[in-house]
């Protein structure tokens, strides 16, 4: 059953990773990057833990523990930029 | 038993997990792609998570619990980076159903 | 002079609970280092959490926690249609919501509820703590959606983060 569930579900996150992309690419407006940034750096979570199922190996959760600590804070410190045009005050 | 728990788990968060990545690409404002990603991706992820533990849980003997720490982890900053950016998308004055592109 | 040593309780039994699940164990050297840490932290940091927070009715925390996790669910099956039906029978817009909570802990952790349930997004807190300003992603009836935030999660909400 894995065998199965675990390339559907590579494919949809790959189609969710491309159409942050294009998001990120076409803006149009900098909070509408910001926003298309956060939701890559989740899907690459989603994507990196399933390939941690994929091989079998817990190696990859220090990885997505690091991208989920970095990009929170990476969000919040370009949206303060947007508020203040200063990061850190 | 725990296989297929897993594969639906699996099968089920990459799906919520598209559809927060549709919203963000199809909705027509700003505000209104806030809801796709902040809700369906952070759920979507989080299954995926859930799945992962039980997986690794059932796998080894030892019981697999720091996914669980990241998907608490996600749903305490999903609502707060999406507060923050909505914040800065109002600073900046962008308007509401205006930038269709 | 227990105060001091424990400035924040529930911090520290927070903190110790965290690292036993990072760490996938529960092996007594774990338990006693995740207690020194538990103790450590919060003492060294105790200078930037000045307002003490008390937690009354844990059972009704409880409750409320499985209520939004119900709700959490319910809401991404209701968004996920709204997403992919057709955009132009979207009804979105702003509402303002007063608020009757007034510690900084219950304004937080309704927001963050807000932006997790159905169809809500709050967007910014006025200044003087008294208004949440929220997005909706279809308002049928603006009254009926900040009724059930009222009824539903500011209740649960004010009976349980009070100052002490």
């Amino acid at each position: 059953m894995l065998e199965i569930a675990i390339p559907i579900a590579f494919v949809f996150i790959s189609i969710a990773f491309v159409l942050s992309t294009i998001r990120l690419i076409k803006g149009p407006s900098v909070p509408d990057r910001i926003l298309a940034l956060d939701t890559l750096y989740i899907n690459s979570i989603a994507l990196l833990v399933l390939l941690g199922i994929h091989l079998e190996s817990a190696l990859y959760f220090e990885s997505a523990l690091l991208i989920a600590l970095m990009g929170f804070v990476g969000t919040i410190a370009l949206s303060k930029y947007l508020l203040r045009g200063d990061i850190v005050e | 038993m725990f296989e297929s728990i897993v594969a639906i788990l699996i099968v089920v968060g990459a799906i919520f997990t598209l559809i927060g990545s549709i919203g963000l690409y199809k909705l027509p404002d700003f505000y209104m792609r806030l809801h796709g990603p902040t809700k369906a991706s952070t759920l979507g992820v989080g299954s995926i998570l859930i799945a992962s533990a039980i997986y690794f849980s059932s796998k080894t003997d030892s019981v697999s619990t720091h996914e669980i720490l990241i998907t608490v982890f996600l749903f305490i900053t999903a609502p707060v980076s999406a507060h923050l950016m909505a914040k800065a998308a109002l600073h900046i004055k962008i308007k509401e159903k205006d930038s269709t592109n | 002079m227990l105060k001091r040593i424990f400035p924040h309780p529930i911090l520290t039994v927070v903190l110790l609970i965290v690292w036993l699940f990072l760490n996938n164990t529960i092996a007594t050297g774990h338990i006693v280092l995740g207690l020194v840490l538990a103790i450590l932290i919060p003492w060294l940091t105790s200078a930037y959490w000045p307002e003490r927070n008390c937690i009354k009715k844990p059972f009704t925390l409880l409750k409320f926690l499985l209520l939004v996790l119900w709700d959490i669910l319910v809401a991404n099956l209701k968004v996920a249609v709204l997403i992919l039906g057709k955009r132009a029978n979207l009804k979105p817009g702003f509402i303002t919501i007063e608020l009757d909570v007034k510690t900084p802990l219950g304004i937080s952790v309704l927001a963050n509820v807000i932006s997790l349930t159905p169809g809500t997004v709050s967007c910014d807190l006025s200044m003087d703590r008294q208004s949440l300003l929220v997005h909706a992603l279809h308002i049928e009836d603006a009254q009926q959606i900040i009724d059930e935030i009222k009824q539903r999660y500011e209740k649960p909400i004010i009976e349980v983060f009070t100052a002490c």
